[in-house]
C-alpha cells in the first residue's frame, strides 16, 4: 500500500517548521514518529498534501526535571522513556505502559507527542497525562501556550493543536511525597489498542486518607476520559476496601465503551471496573513504599 | 515531486530519485533489488520488514525512504562477512530457528538490536524483544534459542546445546 503523493519537507528550525505550516495551512501535516500517520496514509484514511518532518530539529527530545515539573520535549520517543533512568526511578506508572505500548520496533519510532497529538482515545498516552495532571506546551510563529490535558483532547482525532501550531512539550508536575501511580490496560495481543485501560495517580496522607486522585481511561469514550466522578468520591476519604470499590464501580457506569471486535460494551464497563480496582491498589501500594 | 536521497546501505552509499510517498521497503526491494527485507503485513504488525536505521531496529513498511536520507541501513544482506556467517545467523541454523523462512529476515534484525542493546537478554526479554515480530511457523521457542545462542556466541561463551526442541 503506498500513500497518496504528497510533497515533503524536513526543516532545521521551528521557525522554518513553522512558516511551512504558514504557507500550507490545514493541507500540512506534522510528521513525528510517523506510526500513527503513515499507516493511516497507507490506507487513505489521510492524505495530506504536504508533510513537515520535524525528525531533524535538534532540541525538542529530553527527559528532565525542573522547576517542579517533569517535562518531556514531544520528540521524545517511546525507546527513550525506557532507556531513562529518571524515568524508571520516578515515574514507574511509564515502565507500567512502555511493555503495553506496541512493540520494540514502533517504540524506536513513536513520540510522546505523537502520541497525545494525534488525538486518539485507543492511544495509552493520553489516560496517564489525564491521571498525571499534565500540561501541554504548544508552539507557534506567535509563541507558546501551554494547555491543560483536559482542554487537549477534543473530538475523535481532534486536539487543541491548531493548523499553524506545533506540540513542543509535555509538563507532568512533579507528584508530591506519598504520591504512588500505575497503568494497565487490558489487550487481545501484544501491540494492540486497549481494550479498556486505567491510569491512577494517587496522594495520601500520614493517615491513609487520599489528598488528590487522578483517574484516566483509554479506549472506553469518543476521547480520553477522565473519571470525574470517582476521583471525587476518593479525595478526602480513607483508603478502605468500601471506598476503593465504589470509586471502581462508577468509573464503570460512567464510562462510553462501544461494541466492536475488541468486546461489547457490558464487558468494557466490567473491565474499566476491574482495572480500576487494581489500578488504585498499585498506586497505594507505591504510593506507601 | 521527486528528490534525491543518498543513503548507506550495507556500507555502500547509494543516490536514489524517489517521490516521497515512496516507502523504505520499496526503495530496498525495488530500486535497490535487495530482496533479503520481506513485506509481510504491510500494516506496520508483522517484522518481517525490519532493519536497522542508524543501528535502531525499524519497520521498513512504516518508514518514508526519504526519511532515511543520510542514514545508515543494514538488511539482512549486510550480516555475514567474508569471514562467514553473523552469531545470530549461526542461531537460526544451528537451532531451527525457521521452517519457511518469510518472517526470519526480520526476526534476526530486531535480534541484532536486541543483542546490541541487552547483551544477555533473559528468555523473557528476549520474548518482549521479538513480541513485534510474528511467526507463523515455529511457535517461536526454536527462535528464542537462535537469539541465546547467539548471544553466547558474541559473548565469547561455551554455546549452548542445539538440540531442537519438539513441543
Ligand atoms: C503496530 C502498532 C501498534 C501500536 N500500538 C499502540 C499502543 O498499544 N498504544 C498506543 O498508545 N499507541 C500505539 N501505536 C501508535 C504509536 O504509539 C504511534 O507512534 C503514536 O500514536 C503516534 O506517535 P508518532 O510519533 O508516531 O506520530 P505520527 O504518526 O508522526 O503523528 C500522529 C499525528 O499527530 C500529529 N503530530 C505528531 N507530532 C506532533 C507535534 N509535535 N505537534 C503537532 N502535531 C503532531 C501528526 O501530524 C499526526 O496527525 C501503535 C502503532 C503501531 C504501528
Ligand atoms: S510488512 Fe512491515 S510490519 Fe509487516
Ligand atoms: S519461519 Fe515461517 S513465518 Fe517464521
Amino acid at each position: 500500500m503506498i500513500p497518496a503523493p504528497f510533497d515533503y519537507a524536513a526543516p532545521m528550525t521551528l521557525a522554518e517548521a513553522f512558516a511551512l505550516l504558514e504557507e500550507h495551512g490545514d493541507e500540512a501535516k506534522i510528521l513525528a514518529g510517523g506510526h500513527s500517520l503513515i499507516p493511516m496514509m497507507k490506507l487513505r484514511f489521510a492524505s495530506p498534501e504536504f508533510l513537515i518532518d520535524i525528525n531533524n530539529i535538534p532540541g525538542l527530545s529530553y527527559i528532565k526535571e525542573s522547576d517542579g515539573y517533569l517535562r518531556i520535549g514531544a520528540m521524545t520517543r517511546e525507546a527513550d522513556l525506557d532507556h531513562s533512568g529518571l524515568i524508571r526511578s520516578r515515574y514507574p506508572i511509564f515502565t507500567d505502559a512502555s511493555k503495553l505500548i506496541a512493540d520494540p520496533q514502533v517504540r524506536n519510532m513513536g513520540t510522546i507527542g505523537g502520541n497525545l497529538a494525534h488525538g486518539d482515545a485507543a492511544n495509552d498516552h493520553p489516560a496517564v497525562m489525564l491521571a498525571m495532571r499534565a500540561e501541554v506546551v504548544i508552539s507557534s510563529s506567535e509563541g507558546q501556550r501551554v494547555v491543560p490535558i483536559d482542554e487537549f483532547f477534543f473530538g475523535f482525532y481532534m486536539t487543541a493543536v491548531q493548523p499553524n501550531e506545533i506540540l513542543t512539550e509535555i509538563r507532568i508536575p512533579v507528584p508530591p511525597a506519598h504520591t504512588g501511580n500505575a497503568y494497565h490496560k487490558l489487550e487481545r495481543k501484544v501491540g494492540d489498542y486497549a481494550t479498556a485501560g486505567v491510569a491512577v495517580q494517587l496522594t495520601v496522607d500520614g493517615k491513609g486518607f487520599c489528598t488528590h486522585a487522578g483517574i484516566g481511561l483509554t479506549n472506553v469514550n469518543p476521547t480520553p476520559m477522565r473519571a470525574t466522578r470517582s476521583e471525587e468520591a476518593l479525595v478526602g476519604e480513607k483508603m478502605t476496601e468500601e471506598a476503593i470499590a465504589r470509586a471502581a464501580q462508577m468509573a464503570a457506569e460512567d464510562c462510553n465503551p462501544s461494541d466492536d471486535l475488541r468486546g461489547d460494551e457490558e464487558y468494557k464497563r466490567a473491565m474499566v471496573g476491574v482495572l480500576t480496582k487494581r489500578m488504585i491498589h498499585k498506586a497505594l501500594e507505591r504510593a506507601r513504599s | 515531486m521527486k528528490k534525491e536521497i543518498t543513503v548507506t546501505i550495507n556500507g555502500e552509499k547509494h543516490t536514489a530519485t524517489v517521490e516521497p510517498r515512496t516507502l523504505l521497503v520499496h526503495l530496498i526491494r525495488e530500486h535497490l533489488r535487495l530482496t533479503g527485507t520481506h513485506i509481510g503485513c504491510d500494516t506496520s504488525n508483522c517484522g518481517a520488514c525490519t532493519i536497522l536505521v542508524n543501528g535502531k531496529s525499524i519497520k521498513s513498511c512504516t518508514m518514508l525512504a526519504i526519511q532515511a536520507d543520510g542514514k545508515e541501513i543494514i538488511t539482512v544482506e549486510g550480516l555475514a562477512t567474508t569471514e562467514g556467517l553473523h552469531p545470530i545467523q549461526e542461531g537460526f541454523k544451528e537451532n531451527h530457528g525457521l521452517h519457511c523462512g518469510y518472517c526470519t529476515p526480520g526476526m534476526m534484525m530486531r535480534a541484532v538490536e536486541l543483542l546490541a542493546d541487552n547483551p544477555n537478554p533473559t528468555e523473557e526479554e528476549i520474548r518482549w524483544g521479538i513480541s513485534g515480530n510474528l511467526c507463523r511457523c515455529t511457535g517461536y521457542n526454536n527462535i528464542v534459542k537462535a537469539i541465546q545462542y547467539a548471544g553466547a556466541k558474541m559473548r565469547g561463551e561455551t554455546l549452548p546445546s542445539t538440540e531442537p526442541e519438539f513441543v
